[in-house]
């Protein structure tokens, strides 16, 4: 049956050829591997609860006199957007566990999406001939940003509506173009007349992800055509990939891992609340609340503009808001554009036109590690720096002292992790064997009183056998042939 | 011919049962499988559970906790058999250059170059033509779409509805006495007709009680407070959130969103934090019946800078 649909489909499509070779495609084994994955599978997540989502969320600021079963905004004035989104929370059967659970996978996915990408870079997986498809994923990285900020502004809360006003602020910071930009995406000075959430909406649930999917097709598409990346060992080379096949084997543990990913996402969901919007009411401009505080994506932003000394300036007549200019759109633009960049200019500066496929271990690149560092430190401290006032407030200092901190430490601590960093890696590539358990050593003592050093015996246990790597078989001969010791295996000591 | 490098003449990849390549990873194949088995019977489990919990109430808890526990157990059984049970291998795929062979690329880039070229060439009017076209319909596509989001900032950004005489009022409407305010009250206050509207949130601070005007460290603005009652523009001029802290006993009004903070005594001038102006003051009066009202408008944009600002 099955084999009569596949010379049905072959006969119309030709699909045996390329599809045998992607059911042996080699999956390299490693946990690091894993952490893309979780990235697809919270994508997954996010456009499964995204749409239940949908079927209730009203994208309206249009306003409405609550009437819902949450009593203490009974009788209050509220938007569309937030009465349906409270009603999402406490009317519709599980629309509480798949609000949250939304929530939850948007910040999930990024940072899976954060150390995937760091482990791709450390490791030196973005050279030749990958250099493509990391400007693929950090597009998606800054897509899913935007498209975070874009959700969680949707409520029309009081904390996601601060947010939209600081956004506004930002465009309009833009030297030249600022008021007219802003103009033209809220329809008018801020709040504007209405537009904006169903503005934010269709960006949110249709154009953005419809162009993250299509990245995602086209990094996947890649990864397939340009094969995976592996760890130097045995009978591992530049030029094969050795692991288990696509099918059966990976298949089965990545539909799996599909599964404990949504499982988690979903606890998280159930059990740990997000963004109470009941608790901060309905967004007005002239209301604010105590710790004001962006998902944890923006926070480096949000602490850019925190640490930035208020250097407006004024010259030519125009004035030009370079407190907001500088660490909202200036900075952010030159972080992304130097992670784009970097695989070509690291391939011009070590003059590097090889192909790669094996990866590099970080402390043999101690420079590249030293800039990875450095820069994730200072987007650390950026981060911390989002909670000034709530550091203040917990450890009782003044605000002003935390603040004039962390400026001293956005600048201080990346500098001195580079050092710290490359100093490590420097040592460690000195440490022989570092890492790998060694064979017992036996001291003896003569009776003069002389030392003296061997190894031990090999004991049984020591080393393990290890197979040599075989093109994944099509055919399983039924009949059994003795082959654990004929050719194909070798024994390995440690 | 084959363009992956397998050969389709050669003989097939066969393997025997018992080749060790296939031989599950797991020491003892039958309890993993067993453990495996169980998993996914408690996953299907949780998954009807959640279906119950569905069904009879909307407890997010019990929902979470059954449809958690019944993903898991179903994803960890077959990861598990995957992992364990399913053949490991080492198994090898080689990989094959991406670039094609030199006659290949030369045939490409002919074809593009000289093909294409020769064409181009000979009909270069026609050529520039359609290039033309395009970008003016780029350009012309672009008006529409662009002017349709929204109307030009023209002099919105430079104004706000308080004018000389204007009512001060609550954002209920309600007209406001200098009685209604406390020592050390705040109350945010807009135009009247004008109530919740953004750029003209107002924050009156009082600063001191009887009759007598507040004295600011800041010339020229003696008769812009009445009755210790100071106003200023609530809107930051860091990034426009509404500056909502007041700290009475350092007459500070501090911005929860990045911390800037305000000396009111002094003409709102930023004491700290990235905010780079003082914050604008409303001149402030009573009218003959006791109410508050404005003198004037502010005497500059509120909020945020921006490019048009002189």
């Amino acid at each position: 049956m099955i084999d009569k649909s596949l010379r049905w489909l072959d006969d119309r499509l030709g699909i045996s050829k390329g599809g045998r070779t992607f059911l042996d495609k080699i999956f390299p084994d490693h946990w690091s591997f894993m952490l893309g994955e979780i990235a697809l599978y919270s994508f997954v997540v996010l456009l499964a609860t995204g749409v239940f989502l949908t079927l209730y969320y009203v994208p309206s600021a249009h306003e409405i006199i609550y009437h819902g079963s949450y009593a203490p905004l009974r009788g209050q004035r509220v938007s569309e957007a937030y009465a349906s989104t409270v009603g999402l929370s406490f009317d519709v059967k599980s629309g509480l566990l798949m609000r949250q659970t939304h929530h939850w996978a948007a910040d999930i996915f990024l940072g899976s999406i954060a150390v995937h990408m760091a482990r791709v870079f450390f490791t030196g997986a973005f050279r030749k001939p990958r250099e493509l498809n990391w400007v693929v994923g950090i597009t998606m990285l800054i897509l899913g940003i935007v498209n975070g900020f874009l959700g969680y502004s949707l409520p029309d809360d009081l904390v996601s509506g601060t947010g939209i006003r600081i956004a506004y602020s930002i465009i309009e910071s833009i030297p030249l173009v600022g008021s007219y930009l802003a103009f033209f995406v809220f329809g008018g000075n801020y709040p504007g007349n209405g537009v904006i959430i169903p503005r934010f909406f269709i960006l949110h649930v249709l154009i953005v992800p419809a162009v993250i999917v299509g990245l995602l097709a086209a990094h996947l598409g890649l990864l397939v055509k340009q094969k995976h990346t592996q760890f130097p060992g045995k009978g591992k080379t530049e030029r094969n990939v050795v692991g288990s096949p696509m099918f059966p084997t990976f298949m089965a543990k990545t539909t799996g891992f599909m599964f404990m990913v949504t499982a988690a996402l979903f606890l998280l969901g159930g059990f740990a609340q997000i963004n109470p919007i009941w608790q901060f009411g309905q967004y007005q401009p002239y209301q604010i609340s105590y710790a004001v505080q962006p998902d944890w994506y923006m926070g480096w932003l949000d602490g850019a503009l925190r640490v930035m000394p208020s250097w407006e300036w004024v010259g030519w007549g125009h004035t030009w808001p370079l407190e907001v200019f500088l660490p909202a759109v200036l900075f952010p633009g030159i972080v992304f554009n130097l992670f784009i960049v970097w695989p070509f200019l690291e391939a011009k500066i070590t003059r590097d036109t090889a192909y790669h496929n094996l990866l590099d271990r970080p402390r043999d690149r101690p420079l590249r590690t030293a800039a990875g560092a450095s820069v994730l430190m200072l987007l650390f401290m950026l981060f911390c720096a989002s909670s000034t006032d709530v550091l203040a407030n917990y450890f009782h200092i003044a605000l002003n002292t935390v603040l004039v901190t962390f400026r001293f430490l956005v600048i201080l601590v990346p500098i001195a992790t580079f050092f710290v960093t490359r100093t490590i890696c420097l040592e460690m590539q000195k440490a022989e064997g570092v890492g790998k358990r060694k064979r017992a050593v036996v001291v003896t003592r003569s009776a003069t009183g002389e030392f003296a050093t061997f190894d031990a015996d090999v004991r049984p246990g020591d080393g393990h056998e290890e197979l040599e790597a075989i093109p994944v078989p099509t055919f399983i001969d039924l009949t059994p042939r003795h082959l654990a010791t004929g050719p194909g295996v070798r024994r390995v000591m440690r | 011919m084959s363009d992956d490098g397998r050969s389709t003449t050669g003989p097939l990849p066969v393997a025997a049962l018992d080749d060790p390549h296939l031989a599950p990873y797991a020491k003892r194949p039958q309890a993993v499988a067993a453990a495996a088995a169980i998993s996914m019977v408690i996953g299907i489990i949780g998954i009807i559970g959640f279906g119950v919990a569905f069904w009879v109430g909307n407890q997010t808890q019990w929902q979470a906790a059954t449809l958690g526990v019944g993903l898991f157990g179903l994803g960890f059984g077959v990861a598990a058999w995957g992992k364990y049970l399913m053949p490991q291998g080492p198994f090898v795929e080689e990989r094959h250059d991406f670039h094609s062979t030199d006659d290949e690329r030369d045939a490409m880039s002919a074809a593009v170059v000289e093909r294409g070229g020769l064409v181009v060439k000979r009909r270069k009017v026609l050529g520039g033509l359609f290039a033309l076209g395009s970008a003016v319909f780029g350009v012309v596509a672009a008006f529409p779409l662009l002017r349709s989001l929204g109307p030009k900032p023209g002099r919105t950004l430079f104004v706000t509805n308080w004018r000389a005489g204007s009512r001060v009022v609550t954002v209920d409407g309600r007209r406001v006495r200098p009685s209604d305010l406390e020592v050390g009250g705040v109350l945010t206050v807009f135009p009247q007709g004008h109530e919740g509207n953004s750029p003209d949130q107002t924050i009156l601070i009082r600063l001191q009680a009887g009759q007598e005007p507040v004295v600011l460290e800041s010339p020229g603005r003696s008769d812009w407070t009445v009755h210790g009652i100071v106003g200023y523009s609530k809107m930051c001029t860091h990034l426009g959130c509404p500056v909502g802290l007041y700290q009475e006993q350092t007459t500070e009004l501090v911005c929860p969103c990045h911390q800037s903070v305000f000396n009111v005594r002094a003409g709102a001038v930023p004491q700290f934090g990235p905010a780079p102006r003082p914050l604008p003051q409303l001149p402030l009066a009573v009218d003959a019946a006791g109410y508050l009202v404005s003198s004037g408008g502010y005497d500059q944009p509120v909020g945020p800078g921006f490019w048009e600002r002189p």
